[in-house]
């Protein structure tokens, strides 16, 4: 038998074969980015235990009703505005400077009838039922974003790191977990000096 | 000399493409790998809010709850009353909690206590409902979730 020498495959369209799975990948690709904001409920208090007692002057009620509209500590409001409100609320530091409950940290005005210390304030949300869920997130936006910038404040000041990056780091993997264990106790205690209280009322029926 | 000097009449040489099935396939199981194919169809309206004060969320321990109008399409068939949608079909706020429990169990058993549940919410929803998702969710002692959101900052735009 004569040998032929095999002809050699014509590889010329194998480019355009990639190119056609390639953009078919492109097209369906969705590159899943779920964030958000992270929130952490309450369990459900055994009905015997009395709920404690907050002074009205750590508390911080911001109401909004299904107009969407925004009514603060009884003054109507606009949302632009809640980061600020609620940022003087808790870095107010209004306990007298020889009581254990002073504040040596805060900056703010030191008004006796606004919240003792930032440990002690909390601010409570009430919704109506039929409030959007477009004004709900961009409120709870606004108030994690208050104590955000109290604790980046405060880590900037003590450890010159900004205490939101470096979470964010260490979520992405970006900082290596035996790295991260390290920061772990500084995050801790700027996390105390600034606790996220946020308490969210059971909302009212409509119309009440 | 004529050693260095130039063909007359240079053509210029073709670009040689040998490679660019090469860097093509590259991209294409880029893209491949990548890939996630949509596992749940949606039936409710999903534009999420926006926020920027935001967390990553980690997948292998999330259960998803969507809830929101009905979309277009299953207007008519449904109302345009907002509705909760787990796995591929709507939910009543009264069976949630065997339908929640069940989604924990299928989990991993070290996560089944990590679990997070990460709500896809609407914008046009009424926070009703979330709060009721929120209320079963208290008696399950599923106690973790995340809002998921869109970057961006509602009151800039």
């Amino acid at each position: 038998m004569a040998r032929r020498s095999t002809p050699e495959v014509n590889a010329g369209s194998m480019a355009d074969i990639a190119f056609l799975l390639l953009i078919f990948f492109l097209v369906t690709t969705t590159i899943e980015k779920d964030k958000g904001i992270a929130r952490q409920l309450p369990p459900i208090e055994p009905p015997t235990e009395t709920p404690p007692i907050i002074k009205q002057k750590n508390l911080f009620i911001v109401n909004v009703n299904k107009e969407d509209q925004l009514l603060v500590e009884d003054e109507l409001m606009e949302v632009k505005n809640l980061r600020q409100a609620a940022i003087d609320f808790l870095d107010n530091g209004g306990a007298n400077s020889g009581s254990p409950e002073y504040c040596s940290y805060c900056k703010g005005k030191r008004d006796p009838a606004s919240s003792d210390n930032p440990e002690k304030a909390v601010i409570s949300v009430q919704n109506d039922r039929l409030t959007s869920y477009e004004m709900y997130i961009t409120v709870q936006n606004e108030l994690v974003a208050a104590y955000n910038f109290l604790r980046n404040r405060e880590s900037e000041r003590k450890f010159g790191w900004t205490f939101t990056d470096i979470k964010a780091d260490i979520d992405t993997g970006e900082i290596d977990p035996q790295e991260a264990e390290k920061y772990k106790p500084k995050m801790e205690e700027i996390q105390k000096m600034y606790p996220l209280k946020l308490s969210e009322a059971e909302p009212k029926k409509s119309g009440s | 000399m004529s050693k260095f000097k130039k063909k007359k009449g240079g053509e210029l040489p073709a670009v040689n493409t040998a490679s660019l099935p090469d860097i093509v396939f590259m991209l294409l199981f880029f893209f491949m790998v990548v890939t996630v194919l949509r596992e749940t169809d949606l039936l409710v309206k999903n534009e999420l809010p926006k926020a920027d004060q935001i967390e990553k969320l980690q997948k292998d321990r999330a259960v998803f709850v969507y809830a929101g109008k009905p979309s277009d399409r299953y207007v008519s068939q449904y109302g345009s009353e907002g509705k909760i949608q787990i796995g591929d079909k709507y939910t009543d706020v009264k069976n949630l909690k065997p339908v929640l429990a069940e989604l924990r169990a299928k989990l991993s058993p070290i996560l089944q206590d990590k679990v997070m549940v990460a709500l896809k919410v609407d914008k046009e929803t009424n926070t009703g409902i979330v709060t009721d998702v929120k209320q079963t969710l208290r008696e399950l002692n599923m106690l973790k979730i995340i809002y998921i959101t869109a970057p961006g900052n509602e009151i800039e735009n």
